[in-house]
């Protein structure tokens, strides 16, 4: 046997020193790796959505779309102004209601209600949807986000709490637009 | 002069640096290297250390905080003296560097830089690319205005779109699950602490291997590069015909630097920082969010890709394009360096900042954009109403009323998302404009359900007065013909 593949006290040794380090650093990687997925692990926890208010019943006129701003369930101590949102609010009758995110279903940008053509317009890449939040035409591949919602003693409340995104399967939900 | 001599030896002798300094810039260079076209990469060195000084003497006042960020940058540009002008000098910096080192990347990728033994030297680049574009979006998120805010969404809308993963990746770069306090903090600590980081690591590399394998030699054509010889050819050549460094070729990159210098300074003082917008409050939706110039380009490309091409172009598309440059040196690591026998090169690099520039330009006034007031603000071209009937007059208001403005335009003014309707009568028969009112199609809303009978009469009786006084509008030959 040659002296080369012979374990040496120091070889032993700065194999033991590597296999130390290699044991403290998966010790230290364990709250190292849940700090930093911390938001991911939260959110699976259902911590961030909840069921919001959005006024009585009786503030939106029927046939209308109004916007409504509420405060995000989940906020930490330096979000300011940006734990605000907005939506789109549309009572069709009595207590039917939609809730549209204002969060184009493209891209994100903010889509504006113009009531006398009965659209919403993306100010960003031009995507347009008609009335009830489908698709009309331009790049989104589907219609706005819709909350789900409840009516509870009189007061419209939604379920939100997280940024609407188009999510992997954008292209799956894509609707046709309707004919006239 | 005998004291400092005598300082300065005691430091050497226990530093030991003063050699391979001397060795480092004095290493000879091919005489026809120093050249005017090999200023570039010392330019976007000088311009990321101007970064590195404005970036810290606005952190010292900067409060990456969603709540106080944009009165902070309030406080910079109207509080502090010259607190305008170090965020003016940082932000045209970031432009100025994102150019330099695209001009610098063309520069190497055209005198076949890139080949043995340079490839890695060429592979670090591109990271430097990639993490110099980093810095170009992250800081523009610092810039906590609305653009950052809807910017951070767009992101956010293309990060979902990664199959399984989406949604938890959009988490994770929010840091929760809105755009709030905690997605600026990790964007903050990603523009400060870990791209610079890499940025220095990475810049240290290329210039250690630009010193070892020695400067790229003027390309000559006909002269081919091969594994075998180019070592030695040229060690030949720089032994023959090199120059030191400094001072030879040196003076080219301090005159430049100086000119760069003077132009960021110039635009800054001239120009003045970049905003900040309006503030970031996501229940103000009267916005119109855009990106810096570096990315415009992609927002073009957002606008213009059919729906259905938009995701495997957003995610393969960037990977597709780091791979082909990664791959670059090893698909063309000998042969030919010279532009002038490569003509593949020249037309490749034409093609692409042919496509860059024409977005980027469509960008500047986007045409797929509606114009939000065009509606209530645009007036009606006078010619267009005289001698017309009442219903026709009608027609000219439900045309504005109903927004058709805002997607298309009468004489030179309103929407471009839709065709200019000047000369629509010329096109489209009466029946046929009834049909695209009423179902839409061809990338416009379908109005049936919002245009009263008598609103799309007077709407088609208008659109049919739309044609030059010289040229009859379009009728159908059916009709002729049941008469």
């Amino acid at each position: 046997m040659s002296t080369e593949t012979l374990l040496t006290r120091r070889g032993l040794f700065m194999k033991a020193g590597l296999l130390l380090n290699g044991v403290v650093a998966a010790a230290l990687a364990v709250p190292i790796v849940r700090f930093l997925l911390s938001s991911v692990t939260l959110g699976r926890a259902n911590a961030y959505t909840a069921w919001v208010p959005l006024g009585r019943v009786s503030e939106y006129p029927e046939g209308e779309t109004r916007l409504a701003t509420f405060r995000n369930p989940f906020v930490t101590p330096s979000d300011g102004k940006t734990a605000d949102a907005a939506c789109w609010v549309r009572r069709i009758e009595g207590d039917q209601f939609q809730v549209f995110a204002v969060n184009c279903a493209h891209l994100g940008c903010p889509v504006r209600w113009f009531p006398q053509s009965g659209l919403f317009m993306c100010p960003c890449h031009g995507g347009a949807y008609y009335r009830d939040g489908s698709r009309a035409s331009g790049p989104p591949e589907r219609g706005l986000f819709e909350y789900p919602i409840k009516i509870e003693d009189g007061v419209v409340t939604i379920h939100a709490g997280e940024l609407p995104t188009p999510g992997p399967n954008a292209a799956l939900d894509r609707e046709r637009p309707p004919c006239a | 002069m005998r004291v400092i001599s005598a300082i300065g030896d005691w430091f050497d002798h226990r530093l030991q640096l003063a050699a391979p300094i001397r060795d480092a810039v004095e290493h000879p260079v091919p005489r026809n290297s120093a050249s005017w076209w090999y200023v570039f990469g010392s330019a976007a060195l000088v311009v990321f250390c101007l970064q590195l000084a404005t970036g810290i003497l606005l952190a010292m006042v900067y409060v990456p905080s969603a709540d106080e960020a944009w009165s902070s940058l309030q406080a910079l540009n109207h509080q502090v003296a010259f607190g305008w002008f170090v965020r003016a000098l940082h932000g045209w910096g970031s432009n100025f560097m994102v150019a330099i080192v695209l001009i610098h990347m063309v520069q190497v990728f055209l005198f076949g830089a890139y080949k043995f033994p340079r490839e890695l030297t060429w592979i670090v680049g591109v990271f430097l690319l990639l993490t110099t574009l980093g810095m170009a979006f992250t800081g523009q998120i610092m810039r906590f205005d609305q653009d950052a805010y809807w910017g951070l969404g767009i992101g956010a809308s293309i990060a979902s779109r990664v199959p399984i993963a989406g949604p938890a990746i959009v988490t994770l770069m929010l840091g929760g699950p809105i755009i709030a306090g905690a997605t600026l903090s990790r964007f903050f600590t990603v523009h400060v602490f870990v791209i610079p980081g890499t940025l220095i690591g990475l810049v240290c590399l290329h210039l250690l291997m630009v010193l070892q394998l020695g400067i790229n030699e003027w390309p000559m054509p006909g002269r081919l590069v091969r594994k075998a010889t180019y070592e030695r050819e040229y060690h030949e050549l720089t032994r023959t015909s090199g120059a030191p460094f400094f001072s030879y070729a040196a003076w080219k990159d301090m005159f430049f630097a100086a000119f760069i210098l003077l132009a960021v300074g110039a635009c800054a003082w001239y120009f003045g920082p970049f905003g900040p917008t309006g503030r970031p409050d996501p229940t103000i939706i009267q916005t119109v969010p855009k990106p810096d110039y570096f990315f415009l380009w992609l927002y073009a490309l957002l606008s213009l890709l059919p729906p259905s091409l938009e995701t495997p172009a957003l995610l393969v598309g960037p990977m597709v394009a780091i791979i082909a440059l990664l791959l670059l040196p090893f698909l063309s690591g000998e042969g030919e360096k010279s532009w002038k026998r490569r003509p593949i090169a020249v037309l490749t690099v034409m093609l692409i900042a042919i496509t860059l520039g024409t977005f980027t330009h469509l960008a500047s006034y986007t045409p797929w954009s509606p114009h939000m007031d065009a509606w209530s603000g645009d007036p009606i071209p006078e010619p267009l109403l005289r001698r017309t009937t009442a219903l026709q007059r009608q027609g000219a208001l439900v045309f504005q009323a109903k927004q058709c403005r805002n997607c298309h335009a009468l004489g030179d003014s309103g929407g471009e998302r839709g065709p200019s309707l000047d000369r629509v009568a010329v096109r489209l028969t009466q029946y046929q404009l009834i049909r695209q009112v009423i179902q839409g199609g061809g990338n416009m809303p379908a109005y049936g359900k919002n245009l009263s009978p008598a609103e799309t009469t007077a709407l088609v009786a208008f659109l049919g007065t739309l044609h030059p006084p010289n040229q009859t509008p379009a009728r159908e030959a059916a009709r002729d013909f049941l008469k």
